[in-house]
């Protein structure tokens, strides 16, 4: 590395830190504006690094594209990007992610009446969800066509499994007395998970559904790897990194990044109006 | 063992469901093969079978539901057909052929571990300074916690294409992949397992007039084991799916991933579904490894749920 490289890099790393370690010693460290600024500031700092790194050591931004760069190519292809966005993430992954859920839902609501199947279901999930069920994307891609079907289908089944396990855990969280207080009122089966032990189930539910959005993206993604229309972001990662534009490749990345958030800051959202009698969710 | 009867009828449905499956499946595979073979088959030409569904064409054949058990290359291969191939390359190979399904998992196997490893150091670090450095916390622990809602592992061909350019090749860049999918669990687990102690205990260790970095050694450290295997086991397996991914873009020749790329290339289910089984053994065996770890270590510690 080139010595005034080094220097600048290390001047902007010095600076950015000392602004930190000011905000965060300082009296209004708890204060909101500062919770948010810390981390931006963090951020700015490791682009701006990055950005003098490339340009001032001679690395190709054939290889590592800098900041500037990125943002050029993903503003200059936005209509592209939007076509990947909902092809992948619209059609792709939040169909898999309903289709998974629903049947999530139907498989605990049957297998809740038996205690029986519930004590298999529990272990038999967990160690599903831990399997890098990934891998059966080349098979449905081969069953159901390349297009998004068989994306959704992928999608469906890796998110089927953590939701499934946390709504089954979640509708055994009810104590013996909750449940015998319902029977004192008269409360049928139905009655009695519709009122007592699906609300009770609802903070569990919401962990499952927020480990899903991320599954759902990376199951979306990958299994475009294995054959896809020449639309959609896993596509696109995979010929821009043959090519070597990796600018694009970095592009795509940014836009799934922000679906990733903006997907699991949703069910978070919709958590909060859900459950905001529980504990976790009170100020 | 309370829960084995139930896990069994669990599995058993399940096995039951896939061998039932494979008879619509293949059916219309089976039929072509069977006409090729000069047998009757209703009706006669596979344009009429199109519109046939698996199931229909299954009733109006039962005579070949045997023969969709027996396909060479069937559309969802019989579990015994899997086992088979399993069988036949895992047990019966030489590991050190391409054709043993032991040299791929060692190929996999061993990225995932050293990427695990170079992970799982440098997330426990983080996490310690974080801990102990209130700016460290304010910076990072906010990207830390929005990694976890992004698909990093997008990021794969490219890290394996960059690392290529610098003539990096081989085991590393899978390595790295499976290190920055391992290394944010951790963090997050770690960083919440430091910070478990009660305000109760920590003013208990400030009466004993203990040190910051006793404090550290004899109460945080220990208190954050539990936290740690947690994240561990979300770590391995997240390593593990790295692994395989990184080998998907760039055509590489070994690996599960490349075992399953080479079946769905070449039209070879049962090379792809053995892969995929294979991949999922090893999944669970990490996972298993480290639950004994989890029980054995809290054990030692005094720490095991009763």
């Amino acid at each position: 590395m080139t010595g005034p490289a080094l220097i600048s890099v290390l001047a902007v790393w010095a600076v950015g830190w000392f602004i930190n370690v000011r905000l965060a010693a300082s009296h209004l460290a708890d204060a909101r504006i500062v919770r948010l600024l810390v981390p931006v500031i963090f951020g700015l700092t490791l682009l701006l690094i990055w950005e003098l790194l490339v340009r001032m050591t001679g690395v190709s931004p054939i290889v590592l594209p800098p900041p500037s760069m990125i943002a050029e190519r993903f503003a200059g292809s936005l209509p592209i990007l939007w076509v990947d966005f909902e092809q992948t993430i619209v059609k792709g992954a939040m169909t898999g992610y309903v289709i998974g859920m629903i049947c999530a839902f139907a498989v605990a609501v049957l297998a809740d009446r038996s205690d029986f199947l519930t004590r298999g279901i529990l272990p038999v999930g967990g160690f599903m969800a831990a399997l890098p069920i990934v891998g059966i994307a080349p098979i449905f891609v081969k069953w159901l066509g390349s297009d998004w079907q068989s994306k959704a289908a992928v999608v469906a089944v890796m998110v089927f499994f953590p939701i499934l396990v946390n709504i089954v855990a979640g509708l055994r969280d009810t104590s013996a007395m909750q449940r015998d207080l319902m029977r004192t009122y008269g409360a049928g089966y139905w009655q009695t998970l519709f009122k007592l032990r699906l609300p009770a189930a609802m903070p569990f539910i919401f962990n499952g559904l927020k480990i899903a959005t991320t599954l759902a993206l990376i199951g979306a993604i990958v299994a475009e790897f294995f054959g896809s229309p020449t639309v959609g972001m896993g596509f696109r990662i995979s010929t821009s990194v043959g090519r070597l534009a990796l600018d694009m490749v970095w592009a795509e990345i940014v836009v799934a990044a922000i679906a990733g958030s903006t997907l699991y800051g949703a069910v978070a959202w919709i958590e909060g109006r859900v459950t905001f009698w529980h504990p976790s969710q009170r100020k | 063992m309370k829960s084995l009867l139930p896990i069994l009828t669990i599995v058993a449905a399940i096995l039951v469901i896939w061998v039932l499956a494979v008879v619509p499946m293949n059916m219309h595979l089976t039929a072509d093969q069977a006409q090729r073979d000069g047998l009757v088959v209703v009706p006669q030409t596979p344009l009429e079978r199109q519109g046939y569904s698996g199931l229909g064409l299954s009733v109006a054949n039962p005579g070949l539901i045997p023969l969709t058990y027996t396909l060479d290359r069937p559309r969802l291969p019989s579990p015994h057909q899997v086992a088979g191939e399993m069988w036949e390359t895992i047990a019966l190979r030489n590991v050190t052929s391409r054709q043993s399904l032991v040299y791929h998992g060692w190929v996999t196997l061993s990225a995932t571990l050293v990427g695990f490893a170079i992970g799982t150091t440098l997330g426990m670090l983080l996490a310690v300074g974080i801990v102990h450095n209130r700016a460290m916390d304010m910076s990072v622990m906010p990207w830390a916690i929005a990694s976890q809602t992004i698909p990093i592992l997008a990021l794969a061909p490219m890290i394996i294409v960059m690392m290529g350019q610098f003539g990096i090749q081989g085991l590393l860049p899978k390595a790295v992949i499976s290190a920055y999918l391992s290394f944010f669990p951790v963090v997050v687990g770690m960083v919440k397992g430091l910070r478990s102690p009660d305000a109760m205990q920590m003013d208990l260790l400030r009466t004993y007039y203990a040190s910051s970095s006793q404090g550290f050694w004899k109460l945080r450290l220990p208190a954050s084991v539990p936290y740690l295997f947690a994240s561990f086991k979300i770590g391995i397996s997240a390593a593990l799916v790295g692994a395989i991914v990184a080998e998907l873009p760039t055509g590489a020749r070994a690996g599960f991933g490349a075992r399953m790329l080479v079946g769905d290339q070449y039209g070879n289910p049962l090379v792809t579904w053995a892969a995929l089984f294979a991949a999922a053994i090893t999944a669970a065996a990490l996972v298993a490894i480290f639950t004994a770890m989890e029980r054995l270590t809290l054990r030692r510690m005094g720490m095991a749920a009763a």
